[in-house]
């Protein structure tokens, strides 16, 4: 359950180049909600993602994980509720280290850590296990460097790594964007998997509509940092991409649909 | 070079050594260049001098030098982190500010150690000759810091560090506080460079202000001539490549000392220019190798 109250952000507040990138957004997320965020760019997607997150702090207004109001805490103690994919593959994984040690990271999230072993032996078992379900191999390289990887293997292993210990809300952040499509498939399709099998409350920013379209129960567009448009259930099940673009232009009634978001 | 100057760079080397691996850890683990080993050197060496003209045991004093260090390494992890000032200039500013407070640990520009004891005395008193003494006792100190360091690095806290250095937004989303990290990495760093300058000190029979002059870049030479020769593969292998690399390193100047071109040779005085030298070609190679692709094959 994620409880999002008139969110303010800035950039640059008070000098020429300011920007206002969330404008009031108010959301409730219930629990196990995957929601898919559209929005052309500068609509605030990022912005709302790294807002819970943490990496920024909003300017106004509040955000509730769980049962605790997270408004004022730093990035690394909302990291206990929070698994994140970005769109960079690099990002989200350790290239210097090898997959059990990166995973061994993420199983600590949210944990203290301190002076016994990095990666242990009964890590390794649950570690083969869940790599399994990647289907790549990658449960027989657990000592390989994950700078060996590609793209898509370690994009892969950072979505495991984010939902290794179930996070209340997981950010994914157009994680399939610097991918090719059939790798970008694979991924999503894991997305899927692994969000049903955990029951994980999502929030999935893409610029693709018919992704945005086909994952989910649920969809939210968002327009020059507000909210414009938020479907749910059926509506959305029955929902086209015809649908959209029209409810689109009704919302704001100005071109906002980029070349991407059509052609995607 | 004759044997006693062989060992005489073997011994030197081994000391220097558990400095090497305080700037292998943050120069290549975290990725934070810092000079502040400059100060924290001499620091470790004016703090364990003086405590041993006042009586402390010469083993005791170590750890007094162990904790200035640290001390000073957070400081400059403070600045960096939570002043937000750049990494070099942090550890620049904690630098000069520690020649100031050298100074007046020691009372003055230095404190000599002669017939005092020092953690050289056991092994003599075992019977052994000096200089076997201060070679054993320094290679196996340096030895058991060196295997202490990879035994952390592979704990779950020194994970966490590699990771740090490696991708903070990373390991920020793992619920590490960076900060933290940091400021505990730098620390940890010059607490091992101001051990390393505390037994240097009781090993050369004085502590002296400006001992720590070059420190980093004799430090930087050694890591990269121990990458160079010995592989940083894995972080158990990069660590004893540090180790070595500093043997390898004060054997290259004490053979470089050793040189005469009929009346030109070497002084003390020119290495600090060689090993500039020497850094400055180690880290372009691989750059040059990448412009001429084809004469290197």
């Amino acid at each position: 359950m994620i409880i999002i109250k008139s969110l303010i952000k800035y950039f640059n507040r008070g000098s020429i180049n300011e920007v206002l990138s969330l404008d009031g957004i108010s959301v409730t997320v219930a629990s196990g909600d995957f929601i898919t965020i559209i929005g052309s760019n500068g609509a605030g997607k990022s912005t709302l993602l790294n807002c819970i997150a943490g990496t920024h702090l909003a300017d106004g207004g509040s955000i509730q994980l769980g049962a605790q109001d997270v408004s004022a805490w730093p990035e690394h103690k909302r990291a206990r509720f929070v698994g994140r994919v970005f769109q960079d593959p690099l990002l989200g994984t350790c290239a210097a280290m090898t997959i059990e040690e990166n995973l061994a990271l993420a199983r600590r999230r949210g944990c203290r850590r301190g002076l016994r072993m990095g990666v242990r032996s009964d890590d390794r078992d649950l570690f083969r296990k869940e790599l399994k379900k990647l289907g790549l191999g990658l449960e027989n390289r657990l000592k390989v460097g994950v700078g060996m990887l590609s793209g898509g293997q370690r994009q892969a292993l950072t979505m495991l790594m984010a939902t290794l210990v179930p996070p209340e809300v997981l950010l994914l952040d157009e994680h399939t964007a610097a991918l090719d499509p059939k790798t970008a498939r694979q991924i999503l399709d894991l997305t899927e998997t692994l969000v049903a099998g955990r029951q994980l409350t999502t929030l999935m920013v893409t610029h693709n509509m018919s992704h945005a379209l086909r994952y989910g129960n649920r969809l939210i567009m968002l327009h020059q940092g507000r909210l414009i448009l938020d479907i749910e259930g059926e509506e959305k099940r029955r929902l086209t991409r015809d649908d959209l673009l029209a409810r689109f232009y009704q919302a704001e009634g100005e071109e906002i649909v980029t070349d991407r978001m059509l052609l995607g | 070079m004759t044997f006693y100057a062989f060992l005489g760079a073997l011994e030197q080397g081994f000391v220097y050594g558990i400095m090497v691996l305080g700037v292998y850890l943050t120069f290549r683990i975290l990725e934070f260049p810092d000079l502040t080993v400059d100060g924290s050197l001499p620091l470790g060496a004016a703090v364990s001098a003086v405590a041993i003209t006042h009586g402390v045991h010469p083993y005791l004093s170590l750890l007094f030098a162990l904790g200035a260090g640290f001390v000073a390494g957070t400081i400059t992890g403070l600045l960096n982190t939570k002043l937000k000032i750049l990494h070099l200039l942090a550890s620049i500013l904690t630098m000069i500010a520690l020649y100031s407070i050298n100074i007046r640990i020691m009372d003055g520009p230095n404190v000599a150690l002669l017939g005092t004891p020092t953690v050289i005395d056991p092994l003599v008193a075992m019977g052994l000759p000096g200089y076997i003494a201060s070679l054993t006792l320094f290679s196996a100190i340096s030895l058991a810091v060196t295997g202490a360091l990879i035994w952390f690095l592979h704990t779950e806290m020194g994970q966490a560090l590699v990771a740090t250095g490696d991708n903070p937004q990373m390991i920020t989303s793992q619920g590490v506080d960076t900060h933290r990290i940091i400021i505990f990495g730098v620390g940890l760093s010059n607490a091992l460079v101001a051990f390393s300058g505390a037994l240097i000190a009781q090993n050369q029979g004085a502590s002296d202000v400006n001992m720590g002059v070059g420190t980093i870049i004799a430090g930087l030479a050694s890591v990269i001539v121990g990458e160079t020769v010995f592989g940083s593969k894995s972080i158990r292998r990069a660590c004893v490549a540090a180790l070595l690399g500093s043997v390898l390193y004060r054997i290259a100047i004490a053979l470089a000392l050793g040189m005469k071109w009929g009346r030109f040779s070497f002084t003390p005085s020119d290495l600090n220019l060689i090993t500039a030298l020497l850094v400055i070609v180690a880290l372009c190679a691989p750059m040059v190798k990448e412009k001429f692709p084809y004469k290197n094959k």
